[in-house]
Parts: structure tokens; C-alpha cells; sequence
């Protein structure tokens, strides 16, 4: 049996005060990118009673996923917003999902991100990053964006920091962990750096804008 | 001088463009604020770096 809306809220409630979830339940948070990052924040912030997500990714589970990202075996092939939406509200039944199975650009994302008022980076490439953070602080200066950058390998993760780089841009990770110089990425370190990008939304959410 | 991700450097006028290339910035994966301020990519080429700016150049690197 399911609880209902009300009892789902007033368990958030009791636990992270009226005011602060009053605050987390109106919010909207496009989060771009659905991998190890992307898969992680969505379940935090989800958990945390956020209202409404946008889920952007244009990519299908595959099996190399499964060492870090948030799917299953038996979701293998299955766009990554939808599979990732049907687990969300196995946690979160009554949070809005805005799936989008669709690679962002500069051409459709004001058309994406538009209602949200915090973006959440979580690509896999350095140039789609690079993308999206020039493309919202361009476009965008009143939305709030979080961003990762650094995370690969098995070095310390007291390396990874939240620091705040420009007005509304903070930027999560230890900034030089490259995966395409350390090969691959594990599980819990890059669980660390979405944990940061998500609390830092979480953090801007109830109004606290410090790193 | 400018600070140039807390660090003084002497590059005033220069343009953006100009400096990610000789520091070895592929600008395909950066974002250049110059006083917190984004300076759009399609401007690197004609911003020029003034005596007292702040610079900060993200870097980004693969993985997520």
C-alpha cells in the first residue's frame, strides 16, 4: 500500500521543517544528463521531496552503466529519462517528472530548461559541459547552475569540493580527475560529486547561495 | 595586473581568445567570466583583457 500524498509530505515535513519543504516541493530542477552524475542527483533530490524534475538524456541504459549509474539490468535498452522516471517514483510517487529523451543543444535549450529555475550539469563530456554552462549563464542569468567537473579515477574523495564560480555557478568535483586520462569511473567517487552538486541545489533552494 | 583565477598575471590587453591559446585552453571546453561576468564564446575573439580585470577560466574535464 502506497501512503498517500499528503501522508508522503507530512513524512518530508517532520523531518526537514514546513517552511524548508514548502520550499523544496515548489521547486523545479532540470537535471542535464542522466549517467553517474545525472542518475544520482535526480534520486537525492527526488528523496529530498523536490516537486518537479526535468530529466534530459538522449542515451539508452546499457550494460557498461551499471558499475556507477543509478538502473538495473532489467532496464538495459530503455531511454534513460524513462527508466530513470519509473524508479524515481518507486521512491517519489507523486513528484513531477518531465522525462525528455533528447539531446540538449543551443538550438532547444530555452525550449527544456525554461520552467526550471535551477539547472543541474551532469554530462559526461567536457565540451557538452562546456555546452551547457556557457548556454545558461548566456542565456539564463537568473536560473541557478550547478556543475561537476573532475570526479573520474579512485583518487582521495576529500578532493572533491563544491566552489562557488561566478554569480549563480557553483562547480562540484576536484577539477583535474579526467576521464579520458584515468580511464574510468567509479561508483561511490562520483556518487561523492553528485552528492555535493545536490546538496548545493539544496542548499540554493532554501536560500542559502555559499558553497 | 589581472587576477586571473586568483593569481596575478600580467596580460592586460590581450583578448580572450588570445589567452586561452597561449596558456593551452582548448576553448571547446571552458567558460571565461571576466568580473563575473560571462563572456560569450562568440566574443573571445574580441573581448580584450583590461589592467585590473578578474578572470576566472572553468576548465572542464570528461566524466559523469
Amino acid at each position: 500500500m502506497i501512503p498517500t500524498r499528503e501522508e508522503m509530505y507530512a513524512a518530508l515535513e517532520a523531518r526537514h521543517g514546513r517552511e524548508r519543504q514548502k520550499k523544496f516541493s515548489e521547486a523545479a530542477v532540470a537535471v542535464c544528463g542522466l549517467g553517474g552524475l545525472g542518475s544520482n542527483v535526480a534520486i537525492h533530490l527526488a528523496r529530498a521531496g523536490v516537486g518537479r524534475l526535468t530529466l534530459i538524456d538522449f542515451d539508452n541504459v546499457d550494460i557498461s552503466n551499471l558499475n556507477r549509474q543509478q538502473y538495473f539490468p532489467d532496464q538495459l535498452g530503455r531511454p534513460k529519462a524513462e527508466a530513470l522516471r519509473e524508479t524515481i517514483h518507486r521512491i517519489a510517487p507523486y513528484c513531477e517528472i518531465n522525462a525528455v529523451s533528447a539531446k540538449i543543444t543551443d538550438d532547444n535549450m530555452a525550449e527544456l530548461l525554461g520552467d526550471c529555475g535551477f539547472i543541474c550539469e551532469c554530462f559526461d563530456k567536457a565540451n557538452q559541459k562546456a555546452m551547457l554552462v556557457n548556454g545558461v549563464l548566456e542565456n539564463f542569468p537568473g536560473k541557478y547552475l550547478v556543475a561537476a567537473s573532475g570526479m573520474a579515477g579512485l583518487g582521495s574523495a576529500n578532493e572533491i569540493v563544491t566552489r562557488k564560480a561566478g554569480g549563480r555557478f557553483y562547480i562540484c568535483g576536484d577539477g583535474h580527475s579526467d576521464v579520458n586520462e584515468l580511464g574510468t569511473l567509479y561508483a561511490p567517487r562520483v556518487a561523492v560529486c553528485a552528492a555535493h552538486e545536490a546538496t548545493m541545489i539544496l542548499r540554493l533552494i532554501s536560500g542559502e547561495t555559499g558553497p | 595586473m589581472v587576477k586571473v583565477n586568483g593569481t596575478q598575471m600580467e596580460i592586460a590587453g590581450v583578448t580572450v581568445a588570445e589567452f586561452l591559446e597561449k596558456n593551452g585552453y582548448d576553448r571547446t571546453k571552458v567558460a571565461v567570466e571576466i568580473n563575473l561576468d560571462i563572456v560569450p564564446k562568440a566574443r573571445y575573439d574580441s573581448t580584450v583583457i583590461n589592467d585590473g580585470d578578474s578572470v576566472e577560466v572553468v576548465s572542464f574535464v570528461g566524466g559523469g
